[in-house]
């Protein structure tokens, strides 16, 4: 069971109910469940855009753009259904913050849900967990029966004329469904290819019809901000950053988990404070900030405020939130080595840049990490790298280049030390340390 | 209507892809579930399953396999009863990921993607697992364990054995 973590310094809004028994349906309506999307439905949804428009939530997948604003892009008339669509997919290595929210809060994803669908006239919400989540699978599914068993979803919810279905969906293992078009092909019965874009899922999305994507923390923050407003909710964190965010410290800490800390908090104090420093004493050596595809932070960048614009002009990327520790005893070639490992396989194949170029950089970094490259193939690395930023069909070829730019670029002393056969001088440490025990 | 009819899954899983079915605009969006689903019963996808999947949403054996061949936690060869996945990805590897799949390893006798002799284990390398900040972490089919050092792997390994392990389906 996922240990849960506290620290003063947090301002738990989404992770307000978290270990406080809220799966049970009539304990989450005691912490003011099901409140908001009353709230909503008096309200409308054009109250309900313009309070999410200024809580500046942005979107908490990884890319955050403006939550209120990508609703406000579905088309009010549709012939085709619209949908809203809950990426819980979670599979960026470093991030495991959804895990806890359909653990210990589910109807919250549902609430949340129910709200996107009356802002944007859908009838029919969809909330997908990765294959893997078979557990909290089982959870969700019996929050949404028991919302039924209320009442609460289905026809004419809360009297309101309006009906509302939710359904929940299983992947079966890829990291690419994450992606949002590539989601829908898989709730389409589909391999997990992306499509082209546009026409963005707002527009044409799932089965057709106008789509709402979001992921579960996104959504799980929405009955929140209905409750204490759109403002308030903005004004916890920095400019154009509303709110709080589940930042997930791991790695070389002292005290790995889950923490919701105000959007721009900063990322040093995360470190040494929040999460209590590195361990066993240890010094800093990088900061991966957001999820394994963001460009690496080396000890002293680390002074930043963590929201998506404060870590964009830091060279960097806020991402998803998980932000990985590594000390001084990790090499950074290993690291990069086992980060292009993981992008090559889960591309998925279907276009050439990202699928060769995955492929050339783990067998490159791979040799120069035994020690069979030469001083030029550093250089190769960061130009196939570069020549697959943007020229993928999907953002997974950018995911693989750009931290693979970043160690290059960040640790380039590293990868020389690997040269000429000389192999990794932290094996050798690791192995002589071993030898004398 | 197909619950009449011939099937190779049990009636529970037979009358719950009736109803599957039914939930979405399409049909075709139950398949990666029922794929899922059915291996949880039979163990892997067989041919069998393949064409009985196809038949119940009116796709070719073909379109099945395509999207079969997609996603990594569907297999066309039966694991061990207890299929153990070490996650290895980045904030598992930082505590030791690598250590605990090397001694699992050598505990049960077998490398990636093998079965033990008497088909009670499986062993698979995966990628992140969702448990970063719990790291290192495993899962036994769907059941997570996290914080694992040697000694509470074997304890986990040692509680399977004797049919104590947990067994979420
Ligand atoms: C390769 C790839 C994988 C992704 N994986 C996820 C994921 O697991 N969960 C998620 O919410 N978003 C993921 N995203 C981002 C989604 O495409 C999408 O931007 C997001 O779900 C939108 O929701 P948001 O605006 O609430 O963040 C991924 C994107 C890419 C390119
Ligand atoms: S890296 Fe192992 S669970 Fe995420």
């Amino acid at each position: 069971m996922p240990r849960l973590v506290s620290h003063p310094d947090e301002v738990k809004i989404t992770s307000r109910r978290f270990g406080l028994g809220a799966t049970d349906i009539e304990k989450y309506i005691a912490l003011d469940g099901y409140k908001a999307v009353q709230a909503a439905i008096a309200k409308g949804p054009e109250w309900i855009i313009a309070e999410m428009k200024a809580s500046g939530l942005r979107g908490r997948g990884g890319a955050g753009f403006p939550t209120g604003l990508k609703w406000s892009f579905v088309p009010k008339q549709s012939e085709k259904p619209k949908y809203v669509l809950v990426n819980g997919d979670e599979s960026e290595p470093g991030t495991c913050k959804d895990h806890l929210i359909f653990l210990y809060d589910p109807h919250a994803v549902i609430e949340g849900t129910m709200i996107a669908g009356i802002a944007i006239g859908a009838k029919l919400g969809f909330i997908y967990l990765r294959g893997e989540y078979r557990y909290l699978l089982k959870i969700m599914e019996k929050a949404v029966a028991d919302a039924y068993a209320k009442g609460f979803l289905g026809k004419n919810i809360f009297g309101s004329g309006i009906d509302f279905d939710v359904v929940t969906q299983t992947g079966a293992g890829a990291y690419e469904v994450g992606e949002e078009s590539a989601l829908m092909e898989s709730l389409e019965g589909k391999r997990g290819v992306p499509r082209i874009k546009p026409p963005f899922p707002a527009v044409v999305g799932l089965y057709g019809g106008p789509t709402v994507i979001n992921n579960a923390e996104t959504i799980a923050s929405v009955p929140h901000i209905m409750l204490m407003g759109g403002e308030a909710y903005a004004k916890l964190g920095t400019e154009r950053n509303g709110g709080t965010r589940l930042f997930g410290i791991s790695g070389h800490v002292e005290r790995p988990g889950v923490y919701e800390l105000p959007m721009g908090y900063n990322l040093k104090k995360a470190i040494y404070d929040v999460a209590g420093g590195i361990r066993g004493g240890k010094k800093l050596k990088a900061v991966v900030p957001g999820g394994s595809s963001t460009p690496v932070m080396t000890a002293d960048e680390i002074d930043v405020g963590l929201d998506f614009d404060q870590m964009g002009k830091a060279g960097t990327m806020l991402g998803s939130g998980g932000i990985v520790v590594l000390d001084e005893t990790v090499c950074i070639v290993e690291f990069a080595l086992r980060t292009i490992q993981f992008y090559q396989h889960e591309s998925c194949g279907w276009c050439i840049p990202c699928r060769e170029g995955t492929d050339w950089l783990k067998k490159s970094i791979g040799r120069l990490h035994a020690g069979g490259a030469v001083d030029k193939d550093i250089d190769n690395i960061r130009y196939l790298a570069e020549n697959m930023l943007g020229r993928t069909f999907c953002p997974l070829g950018d995911a693989a280049a750009m931290p693979t730019i970043g160690f290059v670029q960040k640790f380039r002393k590293e990868f020389e030390d690997h040269l000429n056969g000389k192999g990794c001088p932290y094996k050798h440490a690791r192995e002589e340390e071993a030898a004398l025990v | 209507m197909a619950t009449e009819k011939k099937t190779i899954f049990s009636p529970e899983l037979a009358a719950r892809f009736d109803k599957l079915v039914t939930l979405y605009p399409m049909r075709r969006s139950a398949l990666v579930p029922m794929l899922l689903y059915a291996q949880d019963e039979v163990g892997y996808i067989s041919k069998e399953v393949v064409a009985e999947v196809a038949e119940r949403l009116g796709l070719r054996e073909n379109d099945v396999e395509s999207v079969l061949s997609y996603y990594s936690m569907l297999r066309t060869k039966p694991a061990g009863k207890y299929n153990v996945q070490v996650c290895t990805n980045i904030s598992c590897m930082l505590r030791d990921g690598y250590g605990i799949l090397e001694h699992c390893k050598k505990r049960l006798g077998i490398d990636h993607k093998e079965v033990t002799a008497d088909g009670l284990f499986s062993l698979e390398e995966v990628e992140c697992i969702g448990a970063c900040c719990w790291a290192p972490a495993i899962q036994v089919n769907y059941d997570f364990y996290d914080e694992l050092t040697p000694e509470k792997m074997d304890q986990i390994l040692d509680d399977y054995k004797a049919g104590r392990g947990k067994e979420t389906v």
